[in-house]
């Protein structure tokens, strides 16, 4: 059974062209618009990824993660943060959090299919 | 004989130099607390009997019977009687500072020149007699010995003189000390005290047991002369006894002596009794000799010289020497004194001013200054001593001693009103004092001094008045003529000098440093500490102390005066105070506290002395400045607090500006980011997705296409906000009628949306005028506002509203739509750039409304959000007419 990538993201077109990416490399994607309730969806899917937006509605991706690295249930669960906002502060407090890889919009595919490829250890 | 004489005289002037140059030395050494003795004081007061009093004594009471004693009886009744007035001229000048009787006067009468400059030549002129009758006694005394031509008169006095000038040179003027203390001549002067005490009573003893033959004897042979016989005038005693004693307080010499020498307070006490005592001594005899003279010495003997000619008639040449020894002591005495005194007065009243005013422009050195005054009393020396000589040869030297004494007397007793009104008056002022002593001065010249020269006066001159007006006769003024000619001058010129010295003061008004030093002298005991002793070294050395820690801290203070501990060679912590030292101290607090404030705390802590109202102006003075000093420190701390506060609030500003940019790149950067990520994700599926379907194809390359718009837009508004922000924006302004402007903006939204559902209702009234503005602009504001209502309004069926109305000047336009409008939380920001409100996805980055705040900020007017809709409702206002700001 293909495992499960759990994609948090509010753009409509970059759910579009992640989930064509992500899909045809074979994973199951699931996707969820907002952040209000981000982390009861993640503990319903149990993801074995998740990509996580930092720019959401409702809840930032830095609060997303900091509340998941909290939940004993989803310590370590990969987490792949995609932002557009690149700046260097960011990536440390993505870090700080316990992010387990970190990437700036604009990304390649290869790229995102790379790092999703070896946190899923395929 | 003569030779013998000379010898004896010179050895004896050489001891005499002795004495004082070993006193000088004691006194520098500070080993002479001795020296300042009250038995030193009081011989020293003994200056008062001159050689006028030595010789002229007898020779007065062979003449005038026992009237001589009034000479004696006036300072002895000031002395028991008036210690008090004593007392209160010694604290004053030693409060003030006073260095002599000119000085006395000048700083009372508010540091008068003038007024010193007029006392200064009274005295000189006042003394010259005197010193003529010293020049006279001595070439008398001389001539009894000898009546050769081998020395003339006029020689032997010429010598005599410069004798005396070089003694008074050596000894007066060899330095400066600010108290004016002279301590070598003083002791020279108590040794011929002495000298001339034991001479005299030498001779009396002689008289009474080696010629009349006991007491007994003497009183009978007293009894039988003449000199008891004689009348006693009454007239005459009163003037004589007032004249003495007023004498006694004014002239230069015993004011020298008496306040100037005068190094403590206490001294006063003892000469009250010693000195009546030591004139008794001195008169003891006077009566028995003037009995034997003229019972013995043939008629026609000067009875001036029977102090001398009684010895040397019995041949007693050893008793006659030391007679002359005493005599010369007397003479040599005063002449040394009031040189010196009158040196005094000269340098500082007449030179120094002079010399000031000369070298004004002129950079002074202290050191120049010191040389100046040195030099300028030398010279004063010579020159009062000449005035002398040249008085006693005009004169002849032919007047009887006494009666050369008395004119002289007069002279300096006219200071007296002004000086005893001074200390005692505080209404004294200038003007009166000024007054009263040029018109006691010049009834004086008028009445006394010019008659005792001689042939002045024509006898008709004396007879009937100047151009025949008989009130101004000489000596009978207003028609006095029963009185004797010296109490017809004392009376007038006293009593016309003191009635106009009270007028005078009555009818002007003082100056204000005239009232501080009128109050400061008047009341000197209320302002100046009780005198210590000047054997406290230690407690003065300690004092000293006390006040430098307390102005250059403690540690300094110690230091300093550890230093000058060790400079000394002494042991302790306490350094004598020597001059040096405390010359070193005042330079040291004076970088503290300023020059004026150190110099009056020295003095106050050494001297005793109390601060005079010159220094506590140079004081006052100095703490303006220090005070402006530190105004304008506080007020350039002031600034400085100030500046900082800038500084900082423009640093914060900064700190604001900089988090908003930070802020604002971020978020430009996520703007930008958002659709780049489409963009190029889709395009990478496109290049490498053989496989794609046709429809995906278009939808892909369509999504790239719409990301692209957005993000051009973005760029675009992006540029606009900035042009705005900067103001570098360039205004079309046109005329057109709103109805217009709205219709258009209205058009050009359709015209992106064919579909759009929204309805829009205009209500613009018919007669709404022109606006004239730059409609561009104002249109882009309105299609924004349709757009987001277009965007925005949730509504089943969308409607806008779009309302106009004029406001006095400005046109208002209101856009109000029928959505659920924008929450009250949010309206504060929403046209931040930015700003989005909820959670809509439409595709704008926020800058709109930031942009038409902008517009509608330069175009003069505001735009609100309007609260009290159910919809979203803003309310743009302009003015009819755009004016440029």
């Amino acid at each position: 059974m293909a495992k499960t990538v759990l994609l948090i993201e509010d753009e409509v077109n970059i759910i579009e062209a992640l989930s064509f990416i992500l899909s045809r490399d074979g994973w199951d994607v699931v996707t969820h618009s907002n952040g209000h309730d981000a982390n009861e969806v993640i503990t319903r899917r149990e993801p074995d990824l998740v990509v996580l937006d930092v720019m959401l509605p409702g809840k930032s991706g830095f609060d997303i993660l900091r509340d998941l690295r909290r939940d004993p249930r989803h310590q370590n669960r990969p987490v792949l943060m995609l932002t557009a906002r690149g700046q260097s502060k960011d990536r440390d407090m993505a870090e700080q959090l316990g992010v387990s890889k970190f990437m700036t919009k604009p990304f390649s595919n290869t790229e995102v299919l790379d790092a999703v490829n070896e946190l899923l250890s395929r | 004989m003569l030779n013998v004489l000379i010898g004896v005289c010179l050895a004896y002037v050489i001891s005499l130099f002795a004495v004082a140059f070993w006193a000088e030395r004691a006194s520098m050494r500070g080993r002479a607390n001795w020296l300042r003795s009250p038995m030193i004081y009081t011989l020293s007061l003994s200056i008062y009997c001159t050689g006028w009093t030595f010789y002229g004594a007898v020779g007065y009471a062979a003449r005038s019977g026992l009237e001589f004693v009034t000479i004696y009886l006036g300072p002895s009744l000031v002395m028991l009687g008036w210690w008090w007035i004593l007392r209160k001229l010694v604290r004053i000048g030693r409060a003030q500072r006073i260095t002599s009787i000119a000085d006395l006067i000048s700083s009372r009468f508010g540091k008068s020149n003038g007024l010193g400059v007029l006392v200064t030549i009274l005295a000189i002129v006042g003394t010259t007699p005197y010193i003529a009758l010293q020049l006279q006694s001595v070439t008398l005394s001389l001539g009894a010995f000898e009546n050769s031509d081998t020395l003339s008169d006029n020689t032997a006095a010429l010598w005599v003189g410069a004798g005396l000038a070089l003694f008074s040179i050596v000894f007066g003027t060899r330095n400066l000390d600010v108290n004016e203390r002279h301590h070598g001549v003083v002791m020279a002067i108590a040794v011929e005290a002495v000298v001339k005490l034991c001479a005299l009573v030498a001779v009396g003893v002689f008289v009474v047991w080696g010629v009349l033959g006991g007491i007994g004897p003497v009183l009978s042979e007293i009894d039988a002369s003449k000199v008891a016989t004689w009348d006693v005038n009454g007239n005459r005693w009163i003037a004589l006894t007032f004249l003495s004693g007023a004498a006694f307080l004014c002239l230069p010499r015993m004011f020298q002596v008496l306040v100037v020498e005068n190094a403590d307070e206490g001294h006063l006490h003892t000469a009250s009794w010693a000195f009546p005592t030591y004139l008794m001594l001195m008169s003891l005899f006077v009566i028995p000799i003037a009995v034997a003279g003229l019972k013995i010495l043939p008629i026609g003997s000067n009875p001036d010289l029977f102090v001398l000619s009684l010895p040397l008639s019995l041949e007693q040449d050893a008793l006659a020497m030391f007679a002359f020894i005493g005599g010369f002591s007397s003479a040599t005495s005063m002449v040394i004194v009031a040189s010196l005194a009158l040196a005094t007065m000269v340098s500082n009243h007449i030179v120094m001013p002079i010399w000031i005013k000369w070298s004004e422009h002129r950079v002074r050195e202290f050191g120049d200054v010191r040389r100046i005054i040195l030099i300028s009393r030398r010279f004063a020396i010579l020159f009062i001593i000449l005035l002398g000589y040249i008085y006693y040869w005009i004169s002849g030297g032919g007047a009887a001693l006494a009666a050369i004494g008395l004119v002289s007397f007069a002279g300096v007793t006219q200071v007296l009103p002004a000086m005893l009104g001074g200390i005692f008056w505080r209404g004294a002022n200038r003007i009166g004092a000024t007054a009263g002593l040029l018109v006691g001065f010049s009834i004086w010249l008028y009445t006394l001094f010019l008659p005792s020269l001689g042939n002045v006066y024509s006898a008709a001159f004396l007879a009937e008045g100047p151009w025949g007006i008989w009130w101004l006769r000489p000596q009978a003024l207003f028609g006095v003529t029963e009185l004797d000619p010296l109490v017809h001058a004392l009376f007038w010129s006293m009593s016309l000098n003191a009635l106009t010295f009270l007028v005078g003061s009555l009818i002007s008004f003082p100056t204000p440093i005239e009232r501080l030093q009128g109050a400061q002298i008047v009341n000197v005991y209320d302002h100046s500490p009780t005198q210590r002793g000047w054997s406290g070294r230690a407690a003065q050395s300690e004092d000293l102390m006390i006040m430098a820690q307390r102005i250059l801290g403690v540690k300094q203070a110690r230091a300093l005066f550890q230093a000058e501990v060790q400079n000394q060679g002494g042991q302790g912590y306490l350094p004598d105070p020597t001059p040096e030292f405390l010359r070193t101290l005042e330079r040291e607090l004076a970088g503290s506290v300023g020059a004026a404030t150190a110099h009056a705390m020295i003095g106050q802590t050494v001297g005793g002395t109390s601060v005079s109202v010159q220094d506590l102006m140079a004081v006052a003075d100095e703490a303006a400045q220090i005070m402006e000093y530190s105004n304008r420190l506080e007020e350039q701390s002031r600034e400085l607090t100030r500046t900082a506060q800038e500084l900082q609030s423009a640093n914060e500003k900064l700190t604001q500006i900089s988090i908003q940019k930070d802020a604002f790149l971020s978020q430009v950067s996520h703007e930008l980011r958002t659709p780049m990520t489409s963009i190029l994700s889709f395009a990478q599926i496109l290049r490498d997705g053989a496989s794609l379907k046709g429809q995906e194809q278009s939808r892909y390359a369509s999504i790239i296409h719409d990301e692209s718009v957005r993000l051009t837009r973005l760029l675009d508004d992006l540029l606009d906000l900035s042009v705005l922000e900067n103001g570098q924006v360039n205004l079309n302004i046109a005329t057109g009628r709103v109805q217009d402007l709205i219709d258009r903006s209205i058009a050009t939204v359709i015209a992106g949306d064919a579909a759009m559902q929204m309805q829009i209702d205009c209500k613009i009234p018919v007669d709404l005028h022109s606006l004239t503005t730059d409609l561009d602009r104002l249109g882009q504001v309105f299609i924004n506002l349709i757009s987001n209502a277009k965007k925005y309004c949730d509504a089943a069926s969308p409607k806008l509203q779009i309302s106009a109305h004029q406001s006095g000047s400005d046109v208002i336009i209101d856009f109000v739509d029928n959505g659920i409008g924008i929450p009250a939380q949010d309206r504060d920001f929403i046209f931040e750039k930015f700003a989005r409100v909820g959670e809509q996805k439409t595709g704008g980055a926020g800058l709109g409304l930031a942009i038409c705040k902008e517009i509608i900020a330069r175009l003069g007017g505001e735009i609100t959000y309007l609260s009290g809709h159910r919809g979203a409702a803003f309310r743009v206002q302009v003015p009819v007419n755009f004016h440029a700001a």
